[in-house]
């Protein structure tokens, strides 16, 4: 431990700490922008500086370990005034349109401006970055004259996931974070992931807002009928404003309702239904000789990752839709059925913690319904500001539960939205399926955690399934080099886009590893409590297969619940 | 005044891709010695000579190579910055295009120092007209022994390889030349850590600019005693220093330090040319003091021009003359940083192209005392707050000018400005 | 701005880019060496072109366009066959630049930034180029012109005019 003095007060901290850890410690509040805890220091937006007696010039809190007797002025007059022209240097090149961009209330540029009371008339005449507003893609839009060169975005896209979409173009002045030759998202490699959006610190990326769609539906007089993804229910109350792992399930519902959806039904349901698709898929293929390792396919930036970057390795992926895209044709043919609607008037909703998902409900072949299987698609974030919008007490609605006919999901739906879920649940189906006991320990600790690369191995009546579990598309690169190497040695593999899972994916309030944790926690814990918690056990699911589907992998199965996947590499090429 | 001709001795007199004419005329006389030499004792010889860099920033040689002598690693690098992009600068370019080996010969004396194997020169773009001379000199050496695997049977290995630049002053900046050669934007990286511990591929590493480079033959050949025998206490040596402008008598010029710049310009250099009056002199380079006719009674070694508020940095004294508009000339420099930023920390990114436009609204007559007081604002922030030297140092010209020729800028304020900046334009 | 921009680069000069760069694959402190080797086949660093070395040195075409756009002295975009570096700072411009530079633009009708409609001359900014003993000076691709006036400047673009047509005729 070393000990310093911040602001005259006496703090003790562990060695390898930087000014900033140590100011934290203390309490003391150092704003920062291009900082971020779960990215690797980045030290120039300099906003962070502080004055440290005895050396010259401000020193970057982030960047400048702190060391034993070290005397250290995070507010002289020197350091505010540093930070207050820093500030204006920033805003003469950003928009002054705060009251009317998506970000207004969350956004950390304009925390900081508010705090530093910027209220004298300012230096620099104003000359914003010129830049087209990209919303050539219907998850994300960039629009890079808010963006303030920070580079947290190209770490989350070039360290984690490993894309590399956007990059620094030019320099000095005339820096901008774009991809190359201006292009626009839809003509990149991007995944539509969001993990961009997750860490940019101001409005230069925002989520796609489709909210004016579900207004457009209601006045229509549409049949607004919503699925709700298990991670949702994990997340919406802190996207607004509660405790990260806040499960709001009930409340979830009642808001909704109040918004004015007809039908509120638990994706957890369908993540049911494709654990008997793909667990089955699974045992086919074990049986008969089928491409192995198996990919899931339930992540839709996975699958436009791997028809860009490995379109060679497409039989590998399971030909099972999204829990999300196997909903979709249910509610337009089944529900319309037994409801007695035209599918036409359906205007068939899904509420996601992803961003991929508006690129997923888009694709040409989501309509096996006849119709567009799922028109759009909300985020938790979207659906927060919806709630907000209409002036909703969350903290103090009631519970409502789910309709039915698909109202009901098993713990092992629920725990999809976590890295290792789908592999967990699948697993608790199969070896019932195969084995035919019942499985005494439902909890598969091997595949749960943060660890980027799990690996797993059971025992189904004396053949050993060895499994993966993947996470964050770096890791899936590794796996197509391992898969192409030959020494892909597993039988089913699961990989999800978004590190930690869906609960930490590009639509949900910013994220940390800290809330990730407090997350992932919740999920398991929700799940525990569930009366039926492996999914063939859903009386639900086994009334759908015997009213409707038939068995799974069967010719109704395949033609509803389905898909065959594109090569998009020449993505790559131009 | 008598030139004391100890880094340009070969220059011009020697065929530079020789490596058997460089031996011929003494060349490699300090690097047998050196091999002979422990670590610290080639260290304890260059601390007892006092060499200081000659590539601006004038930091003790051998303390630099000490750090990196202490790190333990497996693979330590020797670099040798040859970006030179300080306008007005071009001493590098005349070393290495015509006695390369002496800085070979110094870059291999460090290596064996440090106990490194592999060198770099990092050779800015607009040079690549040399590269060849570069190859062939290192192809000679090679072939003599002087350069490779066993140097002249000693057991040790050091090869030079040649890293290109192209157009980045920012590159000259220590880690930014390191990311340049790992194949990335040239943007600085933060301290620490330090070169010397993560320096090159995250290696200890030394940098050296290239004349601080040929000084190490020569004090290893003639000792410590002699090299000290030159140039001042605090500043031992000779320097190459750099006259251009409004002078006569434009050139390179080697001298011990310790000379006076008003002697430099009026004896060596032969005043201002056609009759005209000093206005102003800029030393150091793009990033020096700005300084007027009264203060040019200055000795020229690296405290002392410090201790007058400037900066030797590499040498380079630019004349200027009474044509000359003093705003102008800022101007055209502040230009230059803005052009050069390499764009990463807020300061210096949006500071410089701001300085720039405050710069030139004076210039242009369009600014007031309003402008002055933003002026010291932008700069103190700058100053304080920039991730690397260049957003600091690009503050100290326009501040030393607007303090040292205060009136010629309060004229431009009243609108009473010169004919050179009416005509002008920006830049 | 946009990839459709650019024409399409014949394949057998993607096959010459690709052949310059698959030597260093993983290796990308060779970068700068590549792109330098590919800048002499290829008059543009077009999408196609730094994809391919992206490809085959196992990088993302982001960050080869990335690595071009920061160096003043390569382009992304179309540049003429001779490239025209006007020194801009102080001992060049203290000793006339501003005087050559005009000509410069008079004679060839472009501004800096700019390239001749015939795609001869690319006019560009520079910053000091190492030759301030004979400024005002210039650099025309690797060669250096000093001690220049607006008479002089005139007569060497002159001189590359004349190469070319004569280059032409053969």
């Amino acid at each position: 431990m070393i000990k310093l003095t911040i602001d005259g007060r006496l703090v003790e901290v562990p060695k390898g700490s930087s000014i900033l850890d140590a100011a934290r410690i203390a309490n003391i509040k150092i704003p920062t922008l291009c900082y971020h805890e779960d990215q690797a220091v980045k030290a120039n937006c300099r906003i962070c500086v502080v004055d440290v007696e005895g050396r010259p010039g401000l020193q970057a809190s982030c960047a400048t370990p702190a060391e034993e007797g070290m005397v250290i002025h995070t507010c002289s007059p020197r350091v505010i005034r540093a930070r207050k022209q820093i500030m204006e240097l920033i805003l003469s090149r950003h928009p002054a349109k705060c009251l009317t961009c998506e970000k207004n209330g969350s956004c950390e540029l304009q925390t900081i401006a508010r705090e530093l009371n910027l209220t004298k008339s300012p230096d620099y005449t104003t000359d914003i970055r010129k830049s087209v507003i990209d919303a050539s893609s219907p998850s994300i839009v960039r629009d890079m004259s808010k963006c303030i060169i920070c580079g947290r975005c190209i770490e989350a896209c070039s360290k984690v996931q490993e894309i590399n979409v956007m990059g620094r173009e030019n320099r000095g002045y005339h820096t901008m974070v774009v991809p190359p030759y201006g292009k626009f998202l839809a003509d990149t490699a991007c995944v539509n992931c969001g993990q961009c959006v997750q860490v940019c610190p101001s409005g230069a990326l925002t989520i796609h807002d489709d909210t004016n769609q579900f207004g457009d539906a209601l006045m229509a007089g549409r049949h607004t009928i919503v699925q709700v993804a298990p991670s949702v229910r994990i997340n919406i109350a802190e996207a607004l404003g509660e405790e990260p792992g806040t499960v709001s399930t009930g409340r979830l519902v009642s808001a909704l309702k109040i918004l004015g959806f007809e039908k509120v039904f638990d994706s957890d349901f369908s993540a049911d239904l494709t654990i008997m698709e793909e667990g089955s898929e699974l045992l086919y293929r074990l049986k008969n000789g089928g491409t192995l390792p198996m990919f899931t396919s339930c992540c839709p930036g996975w699958i436009k990752y791997l028809e860009t970057f490995a379109p060679d390795l497409r039989p590998h992926l399971s030909t099972c839709k999204s829990p999300m895209e196997m909903f979709g044709p249910l509610i337009k043919t089944y529900f319309a059925e037994k409801a007695g609607i035209d599918p036409k008037d359906i205007c068939s909703i899904a509420i996601m913690p992803c961003t991929a998902k508006k690129f997923e409900c888009r694709r040409r072949e989501m309509n096996a319904s006849g119709e567009r299987d799922v028109d759009f698609v909300l985020t938790v974030e979207e659906t927060a500001r919806m709630i907000q919008a209409a002036g909703i007490d969350f903290k103090n609605l009631e519970e409502t539960p789910f309709d039915n006919p698909f109202g009901t999901g098993s713990g092992a739906g629920l725990i999809f939205g976590a890295t290792g879920g789908v592999m967990e649940a699948a697993l608790r189906t199969v070896y019932e399926l195969v084995t035919g006991k019942t499985l005494e320990k439902l909890d598969f600790e091997a595949v749960r955690g943060f660890d980027g690369w799990k690996e797993a191995s059971v025992d189904l009546n004396g053949t050993v399934v060895k499994v993966a579990i993947v996470h964050g598309l770096g890791n899936a690169r590794k796996l197509i080099e391992k898969v192409r190497a030959g020494e892909a040695d597993y039988h089913f593999v699961e990989i999800m886009a978004c590190p930690g899972g869906c609960i930490g994916g590009g639509g949900n309030a910013p994220r940390t590893w800290a809330k990730m944790a407090k997350r992932i926690e919740a999920v398991y814990e929700a799940e525990k409590e569930l009366p039926i918690r492996k999914s063939h056990e859903n009386p639900f699911i086994k009334q759908i297969y015997a009213e409707y589907l038939g068995e799974p992998l069967g010719e109704k199965s395949h033609a509803l619940l389905h898909t065959h996947y594109v090569d998009r590499h020449d993505l790559l090429t131009t | 005044m008598e030139e004391v001709k100890v880094l340009t001795k070969n220059c011009g007199k020697i065929n530079p891709e020789s490596a058997e004419e460089y031996l011929a005329v003494g060349g490699y006389t300090g690097l047998k010695k050196a091999l002979s030499m422990s670590g610290q004792e080639i260290i304890d010889t260059l601390k007892a000579a006092g060499l200081r860099g000659r590539g601006g920033a004038g930091f003790p040689t051998y303390r630099k190579i000490q750090f990196t002598y202490d790190t333990q690693a497996d693979v330590k690098y020797v670099v040798c910055n040859a970006d030179e992009g300080e306008p007005g600068t071009n001493k590098d370019r005349i070393l290495l295009s015509q006695d390369p080996l002496k800085i070979i010969e110094g870059m291999t004396i460090v290596a064996k120092a440090i106990g490194a194997h592999v060198g770099y020169i990092y050779l800015r773009g607009e040079y690549s007209y040399i590269r060849e001379t570069l190859y062939a000199a290192m192809r000679s050496a090679e072939a003599l022994g002087y350069l490779g695997k066993d140097i002249l049977g000693s057991g040790f290995d050091f090869e030079v390889r040649l890293a290109s630049g192209a157009g980045a002053y920012v590159c000259g900046e220590e880690t930014a030349l390191f990311e340049s050669i790992e194949g990335r934007r040239g943007e600085p990286r933060f301290r620490p850590p330090f070169p010397s511990i993560q320096g090159l591929f995250g290696k200890p590493t030394v940098l050296n600019n290239v004349e601080t480079l040929a000084n190490i033959g020569p004090i290893f050949a003639f000792g410590p005693d002699w090299f000290r025998s030159m140039g001042t206490e605090g500043s031992p040596g000779t320097k190459l220093f750099t006259v251009i402008g409004n002078v006569n008598k434009r050139g390179i010029y080697e001298f011990p330090m310790g000379i006076n710049l008003k002697d430099l310009i009026y004896d060596c250099c032969g005043g201002i040319e056609d009759g005209h009056a000093l206005k102003a002199v800029q030393a150091g380079g793009a990033s020096g003091t700005y300084i007027n006719a009264d203060q040019i009674d200055m000795i020229l070694d690296i405290d002392q021009v410090s201790d007058a508020g400037g900066r030797l940095g590499c040498g380079t004294i630019i004349v200027i003359d009474d044509t000359n508009c003093i705003v102008d000339i800022v101007c055209n420099n502040a230009f230059f940083f803005k052009e050069e930023s390499c764009g990463k920390c807020t300061p210096c990114r949006e500071g410089t192209t701001r300085l720039y436009e405050f710069v030139n609204d004076i210039a242009q007559g369009r600014g007031s005392m309003g402008t002055l007081r933003k002026i010291d604002t932008l700069t103190s922030v700058m100053n304080d707050a920039s991730l690397c030297g260049l957003g600091r140092s690009a503050t100290v010209p326009v501040t030393s000018a607007i303090r040292n020729f205060y009136d010629d800028f309060i004229r431009h304020i009243d609108r009473d400005y010169c004919e050179h900046c009416r005509t002008a334009g920006s830049v | 701005m946009g990839t459709s921009e650019y024409s399409q680069v014949a394949p057998l000069t993607l096959v010459e880019v690709a052949r310059l760069a698959a030597p260093y694959r993983d290796q990308p402190d060779q970068l700068m060496r590549v792109v330098l080797d590919v800048e002499k086949v290829v008059p543009v660093f077009s999408p196609q072109v730094t994809a391919v070395i992206a490809r085959e040195m196992n990088l993302s075409q982001t960050e080869v366009y990335s690595f071009i756009s920061f160096y003043e002295r390569l382009y992304t975009g179309e540049r003429g066959k001779y490239i025209i570096h006007m020194c801009q700072s102080a001992p060049c411009h203290i000793r006339g630049a501003k005087e050559v530079l005009a000509a410069i633009e008079e004679f060839l009708e472009i501004k800096i930034g700019e390239t001749t409609e015939d795609g001869l001359f690319t006019l560009a900014y520079a910053p000091c180029i190492g030759a301030c003993d004979v400024a005002p000076a210039i650099m025309i691709n690797d060669r250096v012109f000093g001690n220049l006036t607006p008479e002089s400047v005139r007569d060497v673009l002159k001189s590359f005019i004349r190469e070319e047509v004569s280059g032409w005729r053969r």
